[in-house]
């Protein structure tokens, strides 16, 4: 009895200092976010009242604004085409199944051993022929299909009851509209984690936004977070790790608004 | 017959239809990957500085034998490989069978907390670290202001210690990741084998030997090969923190093809060559954990 209550404790005292290892960079970065840049390097550990003060930094570079609205716009648009396009996919290759489609879904999963860095140049290239550099456009085509999100909904559409299709279309609703009308509404757990996984990737991502936002009002926040610690000169610390909070704050809530299915989605898309 | 004959061209009008729901999908597929993933080859046989190109056979592959820093960015990636994806993969294993045992109170908060560096952009975490490890970083400032050193540890200036914390940020943002990974392949192992393990007088370590480390060997092999193919591409980390310094102590294969694409006049052949080899250190590497988790 003794030995199972200390075997309990010592289980709860490793995952507790895992969980505060994750946790403390986070309070960490908000502390040195209320900060100034001279109370953080002599190692001040608690919040201050220069909150405010490192926001005005942060929209005195000029950047940071248009850097954060730049990323809301192209993460919102490319999570929603993307979930669109992508489930699509996914739902027309269950539902409508032919040995045809089935061939295609194995050619587009050979597209998940492709790493970004050997698709790169090529996208780059044709990007700047077509003037493309510096567009949202640019920025969303790599990620509004991709093989996974396909795989995700195909899984998702399998344990779908087809009698519900084939019921709606003995009742006449078009194709279009059983994807629309009965689908999507019906598969919100699916939907949560393909958004939550999308919008983090989208907003996460770097080296596609560095590589093809050559001009610093078009970037996005990770960008301006790397442009802000190379500036040459010391920056100003509190306002980074403001810009560190700022970047990480809509992760932070789209993971804890959809958390519960994503996590579950997330273990339940390994299970081919 | 005439049935038949009407409801065959109706189910081909519906496949017709599905093929409209997959077109769009499709179409942004191949232009997005496959289309590349041959101009990249075709360009990994040309050289020449910018867009004045020529075909140049292997010249560009037999250069990189002879490229020092292709060799360093090389020997990184093994070292990050080798070191980092053990350590952060075990460790995932471990915090998976802790948060799934069932007579934990509140393991859904650990399962939560352990995860949430998944959501930062990576970034943030070079950020963070690099003002924790830097030299008027946080870590120095704590030790000198405690006495326990007189002058700043330059973690980042040293080859290991820069390598090394490399090594932190990737284990630091990605071991919540793999833990769910794990812990879903854990709640599909059914709890009656434990138990009649346990009759059998199997300690807690034989079952975690003979039981969970088998019945968990695709979830490995997953984790293995993503994780693989996560290092190969790494870039992010260490573009923000050491900018792969010092002297090319942890400069990675996707840093040296960036260096040459964006840094200067553009080489794309030469990088081409580069985004194959990674590609084919991908898939190599992939079949052989394959190979090996088959064997086993």
């Amino acid at each position: 009895m003794m030995r199972k209550r200390w075997n309990r404790i010592w289980k709860h005292a490793v995952l507790a200092f895992f969980s505060l290892l994750s946790l403390a960079p986070f309070l960490w970065v908000m502390i040195c976010a209320t900060n100034t840049s001279v109370d953080m390097l002599r190692g001040k550990m608690t919040f201050g009242p220069n909150l405010w003060i490192n926001f005005q930094t942060l929209v005195d570079t000029g950047r940071f604004v248009p850097a954060f609205f730049n990323s809301v716009r192209y993460t919102v648009v490319t999570t929603v085409l993307a979930v669109l396009i992508s489930s699509a996919a996914g739902y027309a290759f269950v539902v409508y199944r032919t040995r045809a489609k089935d061939m295609v879904m194995k050619l587009l999963l050979l597209s998940m051993m492709i790493p970004a860095a050997a698709i790169l140049i090529p996208m780059f290239r044709l990007f700047s022929r077509m003037s493309l550099l510096n567009t949202m456009t640019a920025f969303m085509l790599p990620s509004l299909a991709t093989a996974f999100l396909i795989f995700l909904f195909r899984q998702a559409a399998m344990s779908f009851p087809m009698e519900i299709i084939q019921a709606a279309r003995i009742d006449g609703v078009g194709e279009w509209n059983i994807f629309f009308r009965i689908f999507i509404p019906s598969m919100r757990s699916s939907y949560a984690t393909a958004i939550t996984m999308t919008f983090m990737n989208t907003w996460n991502a770097f080296l596609w936004p560095l590589v093809i936002m050559t001009d610093t009002k078009k970037t996005t926040m990770p960008v301006f977070l790397s442009v802000l610690t190379d500036t040459g000169y010391t920056p100003d610390y509190g306002a980074v790790m403001l810009a560190v909070a700022i970047t990480t704050f809509p992760t932070l809530i789209v993971f804890f608004a959809l958390q519960k299915s994503f996590i579950n989605g997330m273990a339940g898309s390994l299970k081919g | 017959m005439i049935l038949s004959g009407h409801k065959r061209s109706l189910e081909k009008r519906t496949s017709l239809r599905g093929w409209l729901f997959i077109l769009p999908a499709l179409a942004l597929i191949l232009f997005t990957c496959f289309y590349p993933m041959v101009e990249t080859l075709l360009l990994s046989f040309q050289k020449g500085k910018a867009n004045q190109l020529s075909y140049a056979g292997l010249r560009n592959y037999a250069r990189l034998l002879s490229d020092s820093t292709f060799w360093a960015a090389l020997e990184n990636t093994l070292f990050f490989l080798v070191v980092q994806i053990p350590i952060m993969l075990g460790l995932a294993l471990m915090l998976a069978v802790l948060v799934n045992d069932s007579s934990i109170r509140g393991r859904g908060i650990y399962r939560t907390l352990i995860f949430l560096p998944a959501v930062t952009s990576l970034a943030s975490c070079s950020i963070i670290f690099l003002r924790l490890f830097a030299n008027d970083g946080y870590l120095n400032t704590l030790l000198m202001q405690h006495g326990f050193i007189d002058r700043a540890i330059a973690f980042l200036s040293d080859r290991m210690g820069a390598r090394l914390i490399i090594v932190l940020v990737m284990t630091w943002r990605w071991t919540g990741v793999n833990m769910i990974y794990y812990l879903s392949g854990l709640q599909s192992i059914d709890e009656s084998l434990y138990e009649a393990a346990a009759i059998d007088g199997a300690t807690g370590f034989a079952r975690f030997r003979l039981i969970t480390i088998p019945l968990l060997k695709p979830t490995i092999l997953m984790t293995t090969i993503t994780s693989t193919t996560g290092t190969l591409k790494l870039f992010d980390e260490v573009y923000n923190i050491t900018g792969g310094g010092p002297a090319n102590a942890t400069i990675t294969l996707s840093q040296y093809l960036y260096q040459l694409c964006f840094k200067g006049v553009p080489q794309y052949g030469y990088a081409s060559a580069i985004a194959y080899i990674i590609f084919l250190l991908a898939a190599l590497l992939a079949l052989l954990q394959m190979k090996a988790g088959d064997s086993k």
